[in-house]
């Protein structure tokens, strides 16, 4: 497998090195489209601190990838596929991802895509409320490139336009969780420590298929969207065999409904935006069975500016509703940590570009007023070369509390490094 | 607008600018000719056509000599009262290839600028409060590559000049709305009315950036810079930027420029 991935990873810098400098294309036909990477990724505590049984031990995540972009394209159809072959070296072995395999066909005003794919909307800068899909919070956490931060999801993509208004509707027939930091590398919080567990995805039936749609337009200079959702939440909920010394825990994804709205476009010097979205938790409308979250209101404003050449801010404020508060505080099983009933986070996304923006020094920083908690994102990358770019992420966790959804990885701090070499 | 009125007002700015612009010829003043001469640039410059679609490579270089390449296809509509559309797609380098900036720009009103990612499949919006800022890390600025408000400065004619065997007007140009420069001097062409030269000063009176003209082509009537650079004179860097395939009123629909087109960029008007 590793030969495999020098064999065409050389292959492909073989030709790419004895082609003229241009960008136009890899290798290419007038319809076909050759691309990738080369990356090397590597992901290190910095706190000295490991959980019982670290899987590689300071090393939080480290691997060398190579990513190929096959594509095909007419009038009509078009065929794409990125897959990923790599080396972990947490697990110490060779694997291959398939991050996109998806055909599109194109009739009028509509294209149809079907096949794995990444999906995503809303307009919150790595705040989510309508973008229901998968995501990988393993990878965001442990400083990988922003696009990992995406699971690929296997569904079918309906997209009407108009000049005016476009809607995109969504099935997704096979059900994707969320990624979360696995304990065997993180320090985290686990309500019910040293109890085995089991996963119970929702099965593969017609009734189980997810559905999503969005209907967008522009109007007036404002981005504007509606949407719906309806099938699973994505965050496991622990359900114990029994409530005061379980045997196993098991790892279930309530049905959810989810409808939203949001809106940006240019005012006071800069790009305003706001999103809302009602969470219905279809299984638990009384908030009385503490295994299943509650519905939720969720709302999000931002503002964005450029303060001065090259610089930009960016601010958020974001909230959770819970309804029923009451009943969940009633039935919350004694030793696990209680929720606020209106969460709030704020964000600030600081970036400075120089040499002729081929130097991006950032921070992004979020903090929980309510759960006294914060994450820290440094961040500097430089492209030496057009092909060529390096990058260094810092990941700070902190907080009052080792049980609040960022205070929980303190001692997991990290620092990784990314180079890549892109043809 | 044609050509003869073109060389009308070309005359009365130049009587303007030979009597000192002390005398108003038939009821326009010299600073109103002054503004209808870069109107008329501008027009040649940036509205040529009902819609464009063009190769642009662009050359980023160091005074040391480093190089750097952009490549986009750039699709460009006209709209009603001087609004304009932009589909500016990236071909290159590798790391922003697919990357696709629209932007819709409006007299005197801020620009509305979309900004899509292709390995996020993300579509953000840009904030676009300062125009004089730099397009793509490159000596261009937005308002360089889209055009800047006719009103956001007071134009002046200083005098005629020759640039080899082109005949200017020399126009200087006052910000009277945010700027990173304190005055500009722009060569404008007789015939074609397309500027040939534009210097930049400081406030301290020095010039800084300067743009010049390498190459026009006739592209189907319509007189094209297809060779253009600007140097930062501080830095010693500068940006060498390429029209290639140039074509005019290709029938750009209005499709093109949507938020839509973004995730599913138009294949046959980007080979």
């Amino acid at each position: 497998m590793l030969r495999l991935i020098i064999f065409l990873a050389s292959v492909v810098l073989w030709v790419h090195s004895s082609r003229p400098i241009s960008h136009a294309s890899g290798v290419s036909a007038e319809n076909l489209s050759f691309h990738g990477f080369l990356q090397a990724n590597y992901d290190f505590r910095l706190t000295g601190q490991q959980p019982p049984n670290p899987q590689g031990g300071d090393l939080l995540f480290g691997e060398e990838r190579f990513q190929l972009r096959l594509g095909y394209s007419n009038e009509k159809v078009r065929l794409f596929t990125r897959t990923d072959f790599y080396y972990d070296h947490v697990a110490n072995r060779p694997s291959i991802e398939s991050r996109e395999a998806y055909a599109e066909g194109s009739a009028g005003a509509a294209d149809l895509r079907a096949g794995r794919q990444i999906l995503i909307w809303g307009i919150g800068d790595l705040l989510f409320i309508n973008d229901i899909f998968a995501k990988d919070f393993g990878a965001f956490f442990s400083g990988r490139p922003i696009e990992y931060l995406r699971v690929p999801q296997d569904a079918f993509k309906l997209d009407v336009g108009t000049t005016g208004l476009s809607a995109e509707i969504m099935a997704i027939p096979f059900f994707q969780a969320d990624k979360l930091p696995s304990n065997s590398s993180f320090v985290e919080f686990d309500p019910f420590p040293g109890v085995p567990r089991t996963t119970q995805d929702p099965s593969v039936a017609l009734k189980n298929t997810e559905l999503a749609g969005r209907i967008y337009g522009t109007t007036w200079g404002f981005d504007t969207a509606l949407y719906l959702y309806r099938g699973f939440f994505r965050i496991p909920a622990l359900q114990p065999n029994q409530i005061s010394a379980p045997t196993l825990v098991t790892e279930t994804f309530p049905r959810l409904a989810v409808y939203g709205a949001s809106t940006r476009g240019n005012a006071l010097g800069g790009v305003v935006s706001a999103e809302v979205g009602y969470y219905d938790s279809l299984d638990d409308h009384s908030g009385r069975n503490p295994a299943i979250p509650n519905s939720q209101f969720r709302y999000l404003a931002a503002y964005q500016r450029q303060l001065w050449e090259d610089f930009t801010l960016g601010l958020q404020y974001y909230g959770e509703l819970m309804f029923q508060h009451d009943a969940f505080l009633a039935t919350l099983p004694a030793g696990l940590p209680s929720q606020d009933q209106h969460r709030q986070l704020a964000t600030v996304r600081l970036t400075q570009l120089f040499w002729n923006q081929t130097l991006r020094v950032g921070l992004f920083a979020f903090y929980s007023p309510t759960d006294q908690d914060y994450y820290l994102i440094p961040e500097i990358r430089y492209s030496i070369s057009d092909n060529l770019w390096v990058a260094a992420v810092g990941n700070i966790f902190g907080g009052r509390s080792t049980t609040t959804f960022f205070g929980q990885f303190d001692a997991d701090d990290n620092l990784a490094i990314t180079m890549r070499y892109e043809f | 607008m044609s050509y003869v009125w073109r060389l009308v007002l070309f005359a009365v700015a130049i009587a303007a600018a030979e009597e000192g612009g002390q005398a108003p010829l038939r009821g326009a003043s010299p600073l109103e000719d002054a503004a209808s001469l870069v109107r008329q640039s501008q027009e040649a410059f940036y509205h040529a056509g009902t819609d464009l679609k063009a190769r642009v490579k662009m050359t980023l270089l160091t005074k040391d000599g480093q190089q750097r390449l952009r490549e986009l296809t750039m699709l460009r509509k006209n709209e009603a009262e001087g609004s304009q559309r932009y589909f500016l797609y990236f071909h290159g380098p590798p790391d922003v290839r697919g990357t696709i900036f629209m932007v819709y720009t409006y007299p005197n009103r801020e620009d509305d600028r979309w900004l899509f990612i292709p390995a996020l499949n993300l579509v953000q919006r840009v904030a676009a409060r300062d125009s004089r800022s730099s397009f793509v890390g490159s000596d261009f600025s937005y308002e360089d590559v889209s055009g800047r408000d006719l009103e956001a400065d007071t134009h002046r004619v200083v005098r005629t000049e020759a640039l080899g065997s082109r005949q200017t007007v020399v126009i200087e140009s006052v910000p009277t709305r945010e700027a990173d420069y304190a005055k500009k001097l722009s060569w404008i062409e007789q015939v074609t009315f397309l500027p040939l030269k534009e210097e930049y000063y400081d406030v301290q009176g020095a010039p800084y950036k300067v743009f010049t003209t390498d190459e026009i082509r006739d592209v189907q009537g319509f007189p094209t810079v297809t060779k253009r650079t600007m140097t930062n004179v501080k830095t010693g860097h500068k940006t060498e930027v390429v029209y290639e395939n140039v074509a005019y009123n290709v029938g750009l629909g209005e499709e093109i420029f949507t938020e839509r087109a973004l995730r599913r960029p138009p294949e046959k008007w980007l080979k």
